[in-house]
């Protein structure tokens, strides 16, 4: 008889840090004192705090465990799991100011006290690799509902009336998408998920499908009954192999278990999904492109309209949705329109996943209420910025977002306000930003990655954005010239009208946002040759200040590029036509002699 | 699966073992398994603690877990039970046979088995 169920995350953050290992040590050892009998391992999906991992959480006490090595393992088993003695060491405490302080559980932490978890219900919680775990938290329980209780019609009302959204990024009513397809009366339509999770920073997708797959394959079928589909394709990124994995297991079990495949629940209705994986191009995420890329094609958009809810995969009316969409579907039937519409902002309803990057101390993923503000995230849940540094910005929704800036922290976050703003929801990347982050490497960093991901069908795309990294590169090299300012704004509004998808309509975001928010630090590399942050290489360098330099000889040994000279007790000299800049020798310093000019 | 019916089933079994996962339950049963209670026989106590909770379909209101060394190693084995505001209960000496009357009278019924408490056994 199983007395405690050790739950250990088996995500892909987890995983690089070894959890698999650890998983794979601890059912040896539990074996090893004779408690396999007793004592349950099980992998589960991602439980969010990704920067404290490997994680593990130990039920029934709700032990939570942080930064596990495979050498703790013995002392974790014969202690905790046989002797019921916590190793203190090992469990998780927050900081509070300068304090480490003890949570009494992982729900009172606060990085979950304020989450809401909605779409990651089940991640962290159950082993995604066993149907039965899934069918334990009331999983395939909706689509027995909507099969036996609800005709098509109904279950796209009660869509529109939870007023949920596309959280893929452009937030399209989700009942709407599927009323247009449901109005084509033709015998063969598709479902797809879209699972092209291309933006720099979010895993959201992911997590949702490593932690809980099941929930993804019930929507899609819960979509098929409602716009009158049988076929259903995932998108998936071949880069995300434990996620394919865990499909393909999950979809495996669903047949077996008859709730996909012909006549599910002997109501007649048939159903069945593939995987198609992604070879890693982001304009792939944007729904013609990723159509055009399942049927054997090269992936690239089409025009719109015709919109794929009439004229999509195969030409045939097909409906395309985001994972953490999906993930939310199956909550919504059981528990009714009313109870996610009482969620959120007026027309932003529910709850969103962000995927918390950058500059802050808890790196991972959060879900929480819509219109929670951007100073509860990143301070509240994310635990503020590290080191004590400022803040400066936060960047949403990728390449095709924009920086928001300090003045905005406590505005409601959904997706209307965030538009308003020059921003996007996007997917949910959220990457924030500290003073020690120019704000126009930051525009050319993504611009760089949007010229390189441009899939070159329209010219506004192909050759706009690449002429306006070309004008960053100018700036940041401290070339640029205050036209080039003006140059750049109006180009920016010319790709936005006329590129084809949207990956070129919001290409610019980035640099259009910093321009707007950061002018006076575009004015700065271009007028007075100056980065402030101290990223730009071509605009700063090191000094070392001969009052202060003891004349060691740390640095001229530390220089990679034997730029730095003099005698021992001496003052050293930097040949700055040597100096490569890379810092070392201001991070090897031990009487900060040297400084960033 | 067949049916609607076949599902429930799944459910339903499948709910107990991962009911273990939302936490402490109104009730906490808490045997000692340091080295002392290990010695006396705690082990058999804790896994019929665990099994007749699961038997009897209390456990979503009660927890068993273990805990280190209370002190009094004499006693051994020692299981408390812990129940909201209510004062603590410590059973003394527990083996497996006294735990289905333990879990009746006292888990179920409310009412603890004062002749195995430990104020019983010192008097």
């Amino acid at each position: 008889m199983i007395r405690t169920h050790v739950l250990i995350c088996g995500g892909t953050g987890c995983t690089s840090s070894g959890s698999v290992k650890i998983a794979d040590a601890l059912e040896e050892e539990i074996a090893k004192n004779g408690l396999a009998e007793e004592v349950k391992v099980v992998r589960t999906g991602c439980f969010g705090l990704c920067a404290l991992g490997p994680v593990m959480i130990v039920y029934p006490e709700g032990t939570f465990y942080s930064r596990v090595k495979l050498e703790d393992v013995p002392e974790l088993v014969s202690e905790h799991f046989l002797k019921g003695r916590v190793v203190d060491r090992l469990v998780y405490r927050e900081t509070e100011g300068e304090e480490k302080v003890e949570v009494p559980s992982l729900q009172e932490t606060g990085f979950y006290k304020t989450q809401m978890r909605v779409a990651l219900r089940n991640c962290g919680v159950i082993n995604p690799e066993q149907i039965d775990e899934y069918i334990a938290m009331d999983g395939y329980a909706a689509l027995g509902k909507v099969l036996t209780e609800m005709t098509p019609e109904e279950v796209i009302q009660v869509m529109k009336d939870s007023g949920l959204r596309g959280r893929g990024g452009a937030g399209f009513p989700t009942g709407m998408k599927w009323d247009f397809a449901a109005r084509n009366k033709v015998p063969q339509k598709y479902v797809v998920c879209n699972a092209d999770e291309g933006d720099p920073g979010a895993f959201m997708d992911r997590s949702v499908l490593e932690g809980d797959p099941h929930a993804v394959l019930e929507a899609m079928a819960i979509a098929g009954y409602a716009i009158g589909a049988n076929k259903g394709f995932i998108y998936v990124r071949a880069e995300y192999p434990i996620a394919v994995k865990r499909l393909e297991i999950a979809i495996g079990q669903a047949r077996e278990y008859n709730l996909l495949g012909k006549d599910i629940f002997g109501t007649g209705f048939d159903f069945d999904i593939e995987v198609r994986l992604g070879a890693g191009a982001f304009v792939c995420g944007e729904e013609t492109a990723l159509l055009t890329s399942i049927e054997g094609n090269r992936g690239e958009p089409r025009n719109k309209p015709p919109f794929p809810a009439n004229k999509g995969l195969f030409g045939q009316p097909t409906i395309i949705n985001n994972v953490e969409t999906l993930a939310n579907i199956p909550q919504i039937i059981l528990k009714g329109a009313e109870w996610f519409a009482s969620m959120g902002t007026e027309r932003s309803k529910g709850t969103k996943v962000f995927a918390l990057g950058g500059k802050i101390v808890n790196t991972g993923l959060v879900e929480i209420p819509m219109g929670t503000t951007l100073r509860e995230i990143i301070y509240d849940i994310g635990g503020g910025i590290p080191n004590g540094k400022k803040f400066k910005a936060v960047q949403t929704g990728g390449p095709s977002g924009g920086c928001i800036p300090a003045e905005y922290l406590d505005l409601p976050i959904d997706y209307d306000n965030l538009i308003k703003i020059g921003a996007m929801m996007g997917s949910g990347g959220m990457i924030v930003m500290d003073e020690t982050t120019c704000m126009v490497d930051v525009a050319r960093f993504f611009l760089d990655f949007t010229v390189d991901e441009s899939c070159g069908k329209c010219t506004p795309c192909r050759i706009g954005t690449r002429r306006l990294l070309e004008m960053l590169d100018k700036i940041t090299s401290g070339n640029g010239t205050l036209e080039d300012l003006d140059k750049m704004e109006e180009l920016c509004n010319y790709i936005k009208a006329n590129a084809m998808c949207a990956l070129g309509q919001t290409a610019p975001n980035p640099v259009l946002s910093t321009l707007k928010y950061f002018r006076d630090e575009y004015e700065a590399h271009v007028v007075e040759k100056r980065c402030p942050a101290g990223v730009c290489k071509n605009l700063m360098h090191y000094e070392i200040q001969p009052d202060k330099c003891r004349g060691c000889t740390l640095c001229a040994r530390k220089c990679p590029a034997g730029a730095i000279t003099g005698k021992v007790k001496e003052p050293h000299v930097i040949d700055q036509s040597k100096c490569i800049k890379c810092g070392a020798c201001m991070e090897g310093c031990k009487f900060s002699a040297i400084i960033k000019k | 699966m067949k049916s609607l019916k076949e599902l429930a089933e799944i459910r339903e079994r499948m709910k107990n073992k991962v009911a273990l996962r939302e936490g402490s339950g109104e009730i906490r049963v808490v045997v000692g398994m340091a080295t002392c209670g290990i010695a006396a026989g705690a082990r058999p106590v804790l896994n019929a603690f665990v099994e007749q909770v699961a038997e009897q379909n209390i456990g979503d209101r009660v927890t068993v877990t273990q805990t280190g060394c209370i002190g009094m190693c004499r006693f051994e084995p020692i299981v408390e039970v812990f129940e909201g505001d209510k004062e603590r209960v410590t059973y003394v000496k527990v083996k497996p046979e006294m735990v289905p009357e333990i879990i009746k009278e006292h888990l179920i019924g409310g009412k603890p088995v004062t002749k195995y408490t430990i104020g019983a056994v010192e008097g």
